[in-house]
C-alpha cells in the first residue's frame, strides 16, 4: 500500500506536450478515478505510474520516495489493461503465477498465493484453460488475479470495464469496488465513463487536455462543478448549457430575462441539469419537441425562449405529447452560472425566473 | 395464374444467372493459380517421372523404359553418399545458423532499436538479397580470393600482420558457401520475424514489464512463444529453397574444388545437363521432389494451416 504524489509532473512526447503540470496527492488505500475524454492524458498518467513512460519533469512519489527512475518491474504495481493483456500461450494458472516467477517466492508459497488470488476473483475452476477459452468477464477476473497476486502497493485499472457487456459491467463494478475495500490497496482507475468513475471511486479527478479540471467526490463534481467542462462531462443526460449576458442586475438568455443573485461577469453560460427541471403550472413556457421514454424516466426536449432545454421526468408514461404546451420550473439553488470567457464557475451566483422569490 | 408462373420463371432465370456468375467468379479467381500449378509443377513432375523410368541420354531419345536409373542411384553411384552428406551439412548449417537464428537475432535487435536506426540496419541486411546474384558473388570472390588484393588477405596483412595469404576458396569452401547463402537467407527470417514481433500487442510487453520481467525474460516468455508459427514457417520454407537452389554455389565455387561443394541439386544439374544423363538426372530429381512434397505437407500439419485458414472467431461477451 502506498501514498501516491504527483509533484509538478510534466510529460511531453517529442514536441507534443501531453501533461504540462500535474499535482495530485492520493492517500494510502484510496480509490481514485482519473476521468476524462480520450486524449486528456489520463492513460499517460497511468503509464507513468506503472513505469512504462518516464515523466519528463517533476517528481513522482510513492510513500514519499521518488520513483521517477525506478523501473516498471521494481515498482510493485499491479495493472489491469483495457484488453486484459493476458499472455495468450499460458494457462490461467501460469498467467497468475507469472509475476511471482520474478520475485523469488518459494514454490509452495507461490502456488498457495496463486490459488488464493484465483479464489478471490472466482476463477479457481478455470486454472488449466487458456485465455482464448475464456469469456471476456473471465479474462477480466484473471487479469485482476494476476495484478493482485504480487500484493501490489498500487493497483492500476485501465478502462477495465469497457470491453464487457452491460450486465457484466454492473457485476464487475461492484465486485472490484468491494475487493478494493477489502484489500485496502491504493487504486487508480482510468476511465472515460463518468458512471464508472462516480460509482466506483472515492474521489474523481476530472481531466481535460492534460490539465486537472477538478478533484472531488462524485457529489462535488455533480453538484458543484468548478468548470464548464466538468459540468458538461458529468451527468447523463448532459446538462443544459445556455449562453447569456448580464444586464443591469438581470440575466438575459435568448428571449428570457431572469433575476440574479451574486455578481456576474458580462458574458456567462448558465447550466441547468435536466433532472432538476420539472413541469409545473408556472415557469418558462415552451413547446415539447421530442419525447424519449427511457423506462424509469422520460426525457423531453422542449423549445423555450432561451433555447432547447432537456427535461428529465420520473415515470415511464409520458405526461406530455409532442407539440404540447408546457411550463418549466426549477429551483434557484440548482442553477449554475459560469464565466463564458474563463469557463469557470461563478461562485454563489444563481438565477430564478423573473419575479419569483 | 399466369402472373405467378411468370414470376417463378423470372426468379429461376435470376437464379441461373447467379449460379453462372458464381462459376465464372471461381474460374476468374482460381484459374490463374491452377494454370500455374499445372504448367510449372504437375506437368514437370509427370515429365520427370516418365524420363526417370527411361534411358534418355544426350540425344534426347527414349528407346526403352527401365528401372536401371534407380538401381544405379541405390547401389552404383559412389559419389552420391558424399553429395547427400554435404547437402545435409549445407542445408542444416545455413538454416540453423543464419536463416533462423541470425534472422531472429536481427529481428529482435532491430525492433528493439528506435524505428529509424532499426530500419537502417534491416536495409543493410537486405542488400545482398536485392543485388543481382552475379554482383553479390563477384564481391565475395574479391573478398576471399587467394591473391594479395583480396579483402580478407588485406585485413590479415595490415591489421593482424600476417605474412602469408590464405586461400579460403580452396581450403574451406564449405563454410564459404554457407556464409554466402546465409547472408542472403538471414534477411528472409528477419523480415518475417520483424513483422511478427511488431504484431505482438504492446500491452503484453507493458504487462510483462510491470509483472517484473527483464528484457531477456520478455524475449523468452512473450516474444518467442508468439514467434513459434513464423519460425516453423521460415524453417520449412528455407529448407525447401536451400535444398533445390545452387545458384550462388555454382557462381562462387562452381561446385569445387574437386566436388567438395557439389550439393545434391547441383549434382543433379551436372549429371543431367553437363553429362547428358537425362534419365539418371530425372531419377535423382525425384528424390528432391518427394521430400519436398512431404515437407510441404508437414508444414500444413505442423503450422496448423487449416486453423489459420478458418474464419476468425469474433468474441461476443
Amino acid at each position: 500500500m502506498a501514498r501516491i504524489e504527483f509533484r509538478h509532473i510534466e510529460k511531453r512526447f517529442g514536441d507534443v506536450m501531453v501533461i504540462p503540470d500535474m499535482n495530485i496527492d492520493i492517500p494510502d488505500g484510496e480509490f481514485v478515478a482519473l476521468l476524462g475524454p480520450s486524449g486528456c492524458g489520463k492513460s499517460t498518467s497511468l503509464f507513468m505510474l506503472a513505469g512504462v513512460y518516464l515523466p519528463t519533469g517533476g517528481e513522482l512519489l510513492f510513500d514519499g520516495h521518488r520513483v521517477n527512475e525506478v523501473e516498471a518491474r521494481d515498482r510493485n504495481v499491479g495493472i489491469v489493461f483495457q484488453a486484459y493483456a493476458l499472455y495468450p500461450h499460458m494457462t490461467v494458472r501460469e498467467n497468475i503465477m507469472f509475476p511471482l516467477r520474478f520475485k523469488k517466492v518459494p514454490p509452495d508459497e507461490a502456488r498457495a498465493r496463486v490459488l488464493e488470488a484465483a479464489e478471490l476473483v472466482q476463477v479457481s475452476e478455470l486454472m488449466d484453460r487458456r485465455p482464448s477459452q475464456l469469456s471476456g468477464g473471465q479474462q477480466q477476473r484473471v487479469a485482476l488475479a494476476r495484478a493482485l497476486v504480487k500484493q501490489p502497493q498500487l493497483l492500476l485499472l485501465d478502462e477495465p470495464l469497457s470491453n464487457l457487456d452491460a450486465t457484466l459491467r454492473l457485476t464487475m463494478r461492484s465486485e472490484i469496488k468491494s475487493l478494493q475495500r477489502r484489500l485496502g490497496v491504493t487504486t487508480i482507475l482510468v476511465t472515460h465513463d463518468q458512471i464508472e468513475a462516480t460509482t466506483m471511486a472515492d474521489r474523481v479527478i476530472c481531466m481535460n487536455k492534460g490539465e486537472i479540471e477538478q478533484i472531488g467526490s462524485p457529489d462535488d463534481l455533480y453538484l458543484r462543478p468548478n468548470t464548464l467542462f466538468v459540468a458538461g462531462f458529468i451527468g447523463s443526460p448532459p446538462i443544459n448549457l445556455v449562453d447569456g449576458q448580464a444586464e443591469n442586475g438581470h440575466l438575459r438568455a435568448g428571449e428570457g430575462t431572469f433575476d440574479v443573485t451574486g455578481s456576474l461577469p458580462r458574458r456567462v453560460t448558465v447550466g441547468l441539469r435536466a433532472e432538476h427541471m420539472r413541469f409545473g403550472d408556472a415557469g418558462m413556457p415552451g413547446r415539447v419537441r421530442q419525447v424519449e421514454p427511457m423506462g424509469r424516466e422520460t426525457l423531453y426536449e422542449v423549445d423555450t425562449d432561451i433555447g432547447t432545454i432537456r427535461v428529465l421526468e420520473a415515470g415511464s408514461t409520458a405526461a406530455h405529447r409532442i407539440d404540447g404546451q408546457v411550463k418549466i420550473a426549477f429551483d434557484r439553488g440548482d442553477t449554475l452560472i459560469f464565466d463564458s470567457d474563463t469557463g469557470r464557475l461563478v461562485p454563489d451566483a444563481h438565477f430564478a425566473a423573473n419575479g419569483s422569490a | 395464374m399466369t402472373a405467378i408462373t411468370e414470376e417463378v420463371a423470372v426468379r429461376e432465370k435470376a437464379m441461373r444467372a447467379m449460379r453462372g456468375r458464381q462459376r465464372m467468379n471461381s474460374i476468374i479467381f482460381l484459374g490463374p493459380a491452377t494454370v500455374i500449378i499445372v504448367l510449372f509443377f504437375l506437368l514437370p513432375v509427370i515429365v520427370d517421372i516418365v524420363i526417370a523410368f527411361s534411358d534418355m541420354g544426350r540425344d534426347l531419345q527414349i528407346s526403352k523404359f527401365t528401372t536401371r536409373n534407380f538401381e544405379r542411384a541405390a547401389t552404383g553411384d559412389r559419389r552420391l553418399p558424399k553429395v547427400l552428406f554435404l547437402t545435409l551439412i549445407y542445408v542444416g548449417a545455413t538454416l540453423a545458423i543464419f536463416n533462423v537464428t541470425f534472422g531472429l537475432v536481427l529481428a529482435l535487435t532491430t525492433t528493439a532499436l528506435p524505428r529509424g536506426s532499426g530500419g537502417f540496419f534491416r536495409t543493410i541486411w537486405l542488400m545482398p538479397r536485392m543485388s543481382p546474384s552475379v554482383v553479390y558473388i563477384v564481391l565475395w570472390q574479391w573478398s576471399v580470393h587467394s591473391g594479395d588484393s583480396s579483402l580478407v588477405n588485406q585485413i590479415l596483412k595490415h591489421v593482424f600482420g600476417a605474412q602469408e595469404n590464405i586461400d579460403l576458396l580452396s581450403n574451406s569452401p564449405v563454410p564459404l558457401i554457407i556464409l554466402a547463402n546465409g547472408f542472403i537467407g538471414a534477411s528472409f527470417g528477419m523480415i518475417i520475424l520483424t513483422s511478427a514481433i511488431r504484431g505482438i500487442p504492446d500491452h503484453l510487453f507493458y504487462a510483462a514489464r510491470c509483472d517484473g520481467a527483464g528484457s531477456l525474460a520478455i524475449v523468452r516468455h512473450i516474444t518467442l512463444p508468439a514467434l513459434r508459427w513464423p519460425l516453423t514457417y521460415i524453417g520449412i520454407w528455407q529448407t525447401l529453397s536451400l535444398m533445390v537452389s545452387f545458384e550462388y554455389i555454382i557462381l562462387l565455387t562452381g561446385g569445387g574444388p574437386f566436388q567438395d561443394t557439389t550439393v545434391f541439386a547441383l549434382y543433379i544439374y551436372r549429371r543431367t545437363f553437363a553429362s547428358g544423363q537425362y534419365g539418371y538426372g530425372a531419377a535423382l530429381a525425384l528424390f528432391l521432389i518427394i521430400p519436398g512434397i512431404i515437407i510441404a505437407l508437414l508444414a500444413w500439419r505442423l503450422t496448423n494451416m487449416k486453423e489459420l485458414l478458418q474464419e476468425p472467431r469474433i468474441e461476443v461477451h
